[in-house]
């Protein structure tokens, strides 16, 4: 039992000296880091839940189950809070998709995701797809769940008064996922192909139809109050359930392992305890209302069992029969909060001033316009192919589908239905990731990844309101590793001090490595942003006959890099250089500007510049709205593909640029006219010209070459 | 005259939530029938929605089709009642030989969620009486097992009697005679794998769906009256 609950999964060991210095606090917050879910207020008497976390490990081994099982249990822990769970985002890294094993792996994710996403009932209305060589032994499988509630639903995953039941719902438990935790999840790949595959059985295996029971008959019981607290269980199985509730509430508990349902015969007393059979929640249920939980449940075709009884003691005792022998009796709390709390030794790494010196200025640029032409189109790739396998349109509330900056929804769900307000309501989603910035400096990378996330859910006219985060970084016993992992600890602090974002809540994931390279640094975070009016036509990246197409934000040689930019990754293999500075006081107001144009409708275009730069955007901007553009001059390659934060392509009806331009300038953001939308080409003027035909071929191709579509 | 409608919910019906509130966008109030019943009276409209019903296990449909609700949807049906499977439903009610025909995987073998544009087929169903022949709709397909098929005569009998309601423009799927919808021989079973109910406000970038669920509650008697958005 301690092997499991202080393994570096569930204790967070190495990283949790450096996690107290994000800032948490803010006025919408309810709930913040520690809980299932971080839970923000959205007025009106709803409330947001929130969580990501990784599935890394397990996706490795098993793609399909692996992700599967990593949907259910983000699911798990938004209704645990009371709330109806109503969208998944999935950031996904995988190997380059020309190596068979990489698609193999990215195949089965998808799958595992549309399988138990779909049938669950929750949609995927979101999330990322990046592929690099460094996720090549170790996939990154993050996913992000986002849940409503009425305010006063709000439940936590605390035990409580002496003589209340433990009842354990759902599934039955079996020898799936023992130690996935410890064997997993806190442990590094090597190239031994017999003892990764040996790993499969510690995989768990998913059942959306259990899940999906699972889900109505909790939010019956909350909303007809029966339970007292409740906890999903998932790393730990059992014995975290148990253990943590009691901590929590300051009680202890007695389990009795005979009374555990169990899918086959002959399970020994640890099997039982530390099992990851999927699709189980334990509840704390006063004695009187037994009954009446064992109704909603048996309607809902959802096993109850008494498994437990709360006590006064603090100590979580585990018994064979209520009388019988006693196998464990060990105080509650210290199973929950008394595990070791490293001091890992951290070290700036040796090779990254030379890194940094390898300036992208000594690389050969694109020859010719026709070069410069190819290298744009070659950047481009539609994640359609993933995202058309997912249902994201579940609940009626998808207002804005995967592939614009944010996913947008109404905020609603069955049974949280918005009082009164005559508007309505919304809010924006997005995830971000990019290992490349991290990769040369990762205080800095974090704090541009959380400033285009902000951006990402401003483009949808939102406020961004919280932000939750999933650390995947290499083997924490690398003093470089825990150097990066703290430095992005303190990025990230930084940018959402200034912005004003609380983070609340996030998962760490460490041990990505394969034979003993560690991956790139990939903090990735998830952001919610909130909509007071939601209308029809929000502005997606589109560009439109006759408006402007107008840069909002810093223009010119300084305010991009071609450092870690993906045109120098892809074109030229390249890694190295200094990354563009961040003026975070600034981005403040480009976000407060570019969601208020969006709210008002002054412009009937919008799009993020990140990855990929000036060019990419605007090719994006172009294959997604059918219409090109024809620009003045850009100075050259370098500003094309160059990457920097705090950049917004905007379109412009004529008749309110001059509304526009007047904003910008009151919130002291650059606004820079580039040139003007129409035709079925990307002209700017002396550099070069992609056909509308040319791109579209590119971007459609990129991946359904790759993984035959249709 | 169509004042209620009923909406059937298997355990792993997802979609029960969202054709309710289509309806009370048409001003019709709908109630959830939980898949044990075993009577239909009193309702005007049956709905089978989306979803997995009984988790899909064994094949999607095969198990619903013995829940003791399906023996009260083949009595309302009989007796000429308006029955409409949406996609999930659609697979019970070819299960239960309400329909013809059966759903296999697309073409693709993926799943499929996007908009798709259908052609009003047939005028000679409870869900297209009254509209337009040849009317261009857009609503979207979510599903995995959505490729039509049936033997040749029988194809041969729905295309002569008029009973393919729908048709894809773009055939999202490898269906049969881009078949998306059809009906039985009197009209009155629906199914189709598109999802109206998803296609019911501006918000969503479609109302078309309305058109669809409008002529339903017109044909089982009331007139629908429009709810503004």
């Amino acid at each position: 039992m301690y092997a499991v609950m202080w393994s570096e999964h569930c204790s967070y060991k190495s990283s949790r000296r450096h996690l107290r210095r994000l800032p948490t606090q803010g006025p919408e917050v309810l709930v913040g880091p520690g809980e299932n879910a971080g839970v923000i207020d959205a007025g009106d008497g709803i409330a947001v839940a929130i969580r990501i976390e990784s599935h890394n490990h397990p996706s490795a081994i098993e793609p399909y189950q692996g992700a599967a099982t990593g949907v259910g249990g983000i699911i798990r822990d938004i209704f645990t809070m009371g709330a109806r769970p109503v969208a998944l985002m999935d950031p996904l890294r995988f190997g380059p998709p020309g190596d068979a094993r990489n698609r193999w792996v990215a195949t089965g994710v998808v799958s595992g995701i549309s399988g138990y996403g779909n049938a669950v009932g929750v949609p995927t209305v979101g999330g990322e797809l990046e592929f690099a060589s460094c996720y090549a032994g170790n996939p990154l499988v993050n996913v992000l769940c986002c849940g409503l509630l009425p305010k006063d639903r709000l439940v936590f995953g605390r035990a409580g008064g002496e003589g209340n039941l433990a009842v354990l719902l759902g599934s039955t438990t079996g020898r799936d996922g023992i130690g996935g935790v410890s064997v997993l999840a806190s442990a590094a790949f090597t190239d031994d192909v017999e003892a990764e595959a040996a790993k499969r059985p510690n995989v768990q295996v998913g059942d959306p139809y259990e899940e999906k029971r699972l889900i109505e008959a909790t939010l019956e019981l909350l909303d007809k109050h029966l339970v007292f607290g409740i906890q999903d269980l998932g790393g730990a199985g059992l014995t975290c359930a148990t253990s943590e509730t009691a901590s929590r509430g300051g009680v202890g508990m007695d389990v009795d392992v005979d009374a555990v349902p169990l899918r086959e015969p002959g399970l020994e007393p640890f099997e039982i305890m530390t099992s990851e059979s999927q699709e189980r929640m334990l509840a704390i249920v006063g004695p009187a209302d037994l009954e009446a939980v064992t109704e909603v449940c048996r309607r809902w075709e959802v096993r109850a069992t008494v498994v437990g009884r709360v006590t006064t003691t603090g100590r979580l005792r585990i018994l064979k029969g209520w009388h019988g022998e006693v196998l464990a009796d060990v105080p509650a709390a210290s199973l929950h909060e008394d595990a070791p709390n490293y001091d890992r030794p951290m070290r700036r790494p040796a090779w990254l001033d030379e890194r940094l010196a390898d300036d992208p200025a000594r690389l050969a640029p694109p020859t010719s316009p026709s070069e410069l032409a190819e290298d744009l189109a070659s950047l481009l790739a539609d994640p359609a192919w993933a995202f058309r396998q997912y249902d994201h349109q579940l609940f009626l509330n998808t207002v804005v589908a995967p592939g614009a900056d944010a996913a947008v929804l109404r905020l609603s769900a069955p049974g949280v239905r918005p009082s009164s307000g005559a508007d309505v309501r919304g809010m924006a989603l997005s995830t971000d990731g990019s290992p490349r910035w991290c990769a040369l400096d990762p205080r800095a990378g974090t704090r541009l990844v959380v400033a285009e996330s902000a951006l990402n859910v401003a483009c949808a006219g939102a406020r961004p309101v919280a932000l939750v985060n999933c650390l995947n970084f290499g083997n924490p016993e690398h003093p470089e590793v825990m150097w990066q992992l703290s430095e992005a600890i303190d990025g990230m602090a930084e940018a959402c001090t200034a912005l004003g974002i609380p983070v609340v809540g996030g998962n760490v994931s460490l041990y990505n490595e394969s034979n003993g390279t560690d991956i790139d640094p990939t903090p990735v975070v998830g952001m919610l942003g909130l909509i007071d009016r939601l209308r029809p036509g929000v502005p997606t990246p589109a560009f439109v006959p006759g408006s402007r197409v107008v840069l909002l934000g810093p223009n010119g040689s300084g305010a991009v890099s071609l450092a870690g930019s993906r045109w120098a990754a892809e074109r030229r293999g390249h890694l190295g250089g200094h990354l563009a500075a961040l003026d975070l006081a600034l981005h403040a107001r480009l976000l407060a500007l570019v969601a208020g144009l969006v709210d008002e409708r002054l412009v009937d275009g919008v799009h993020d510049i990140s990855d990929g730069g000036l060019g990419v955007a605007l090719a994006e901007m172009m294959v997604k709205s059918g219409t090109g553009c024809r620009l003045g001059p850009v100075a050259g390659y370098a500003e094309l593909f160059g990457e920097g934060p705090s950049r917004v392509l905007v379109s412009v009806p004529p008749a309110w640029l001059a509304t526009v331009r007047e904003r910008s300038s009151e919130a002291g953001v650059p606004a820079t006219d580039l040139g003007v939308g129409g035709g079925d080409t990307l002209v700017i003027h002396g550099l070069l010209e992609l056909s509308l035909a040319d791109a579209l071929s590119s971007w459609r191709g990129a991946l359904s070459a790759q993984f035959s579509v249709r | 005259m169509a004042q209620r409608a009923g909406v059937v919910v298997f355990p792993g019906t997802n979609c029960e939530h969202d054709v309710v509130e289509a309806f009370a966008r048409l001003g019709v109030p709908a109630e959830l029938v939980w898949h044990g019943a075993r009577s239909l009276s009193g309702f005007d409209v049956v709905v089978l929605p989306g979803g997995f019903a009984h988790g899909d296990y064994l094949r999607p449909g095969a198990i619903a089709r013995f829940s003791p609700v399906m023996s009260a949807v083949a009595d309302f049906a009989a007796a000429g009642g308006p029955v409409v499977g949406i996609c999930n439903g659609f697979q019970v009610l070819t299960e239960a030989r309400l329909l013809p025909g059966a759903l296999q995987k697309n073409k693709g073998l993926t799943f499929v969620c996007q908009v798709t544009e259908l052609e009003v087929a047939s005028d000679r169903s409870a869900l297209t009486a009254g509209v337009e022949v040849g009317r261009r709709l857009r609503v979207p397909i979510n599903h995995f097992e959505g490729n039509f098929t049936a033997a040749p005569e029988v194809l041969r009998a729905l295309e002569d009697e008029g009973r393919v309601v729908l048709r894809y423009l773009d055939n999202p799927n490898g269906s049969a005679h881009d078949i998306a919808g059809v009906c039985n021989g009197l009209g009155n079973v629906v199914g189709l794998m598109p999802h109206p109910e998803r296609a019911t406000s501006e918000l969503l970038g479609s109302t078309d769906g309305l058109v669809l669920l409008g002529a339903l509650l017109a044909s089982a008697g009331a007139p629908p009256a429009m709810v503004p958005a």
